[in-house]
């Protein structure tokens, strides 16, 4: 069994930096492979049309995605990183969170999304919301 | 625009995506604070740590999160499947407070509220930004 060994908790600064990168690297992960699904096409209406097969072959041969995928597992390592050194009650929720608000903003630059006030007021209200969630 | 209205098999998947997400990363979180402390300079260590049981089962969760997240994201729009994912922090929290018995403070409740009225404002409007069909022709053969 391999018994953890008491260390220093990281500085605020570099808890920034750790959050920060599972949140660039996140909302550039999601952005992309949200494009990539549009590019693609309906899911279901692709596997009803040729099998799980076909589905699994329209995603995979999208290049946008394999981009996507790739800061995708930036985010998660750099997330295992920060769990690591951070506790998982400020990782969470600030990664969470921001990301939420990124998301909104790049979606709508990036995806051309009609984020109007509504979604704004959602985005807003989820990011506060998962931070009182986690403290 | 054109209200979007989504099927029950729909609301499934997005459910799916709320429940995994969460359960994938409290795995995780339990897997990794097991482990001694990894060092930047030894960055293989982390690719170990990826076939401890806590961390290959909280792979397991995230793997089902991402299809069924995938699937979401090729009938909705990215804004509208984000809040479903923070959605799951409320079921782990009633989840907690009702088969677990832990105590939910009132700063909590106040975070479920604010969380379900916000997924209740998106789940209210179309799931999809109508655009028209020949801009998104354009797009498709920049992508090819």
């Amino acid at each position: 069994m391999i018994v953890p060994s008491p260390v220093a908790l990281p500085g605020p600064w570099a808890a920034t930096a750790m959050i920060a990168a599972i949140v660039l690297s996140s909302t550039a992960g999601e952005v992309l492979t949200a494009a990539a699904m549009k590019s693609i096409g309906d899911l279901d209406a692709i596997r009803a049309r040729s099998g799980m097969p076909g589905a699994i072959r329209a995603v995979v041969t999208c290049p946008l995605f394999f981009a996507g995928v790739g800061f995708l597992a930036l985010a998660f390592f750099s997330l295992l990183f920060a769990l690591n050194h951070l506790n998982l009650s400020l990782v969470a929720p600030a990664s969470a969170s921001l990301t939420l608000v990124t998301n909104a903003i790049a979606a709508k630059l990036f995806l051309k999304e009609n984020v109007d006030r509504r979604r704004w007021t959602a985005a807003v209200l989820v990011c506060i919301g998962v931070y009182f969630l986690a403290h | 625009m054109t209200h979007h209205r989504l099927s029950t098999r729909q609301y499934a998947i997005l459910g799916l995506v709320a429940v995994c997400a969460p359960l994938g990363d409290t795995f995780l979180s339990r897997g990794m604070t097991s482990l001694p402390p990894i060092a930047l300079a030894h960055p293989i260590t982390l690719i170990a740590a990826v076939f401890t049981p806590w961390i290959a089962a909280g792979i397991a969760l995230l793997i089902g999160f991402f299809a069924s997240y995938l699937t979401a994201l090729s009938w909705a729009d990215l804004t509208f499947v984000l809040p479903a994912t923070a959605f799951g922090n409320v079921i782990v929290a009633f989840l907690s407070r009702f088969w677990l018995h832990e105590p939910i403070s009132i700063q909590r409740w106040a975070g479920i509220v604010l969380i379900t009225v916000g997924v209740g404002f998106v789940a209210q409007g179309p799931s999809l930004t109508e655009r028209p069909a020949r801009e998104v022709e354009l797009e498709e053969e920049q992508v090819r």
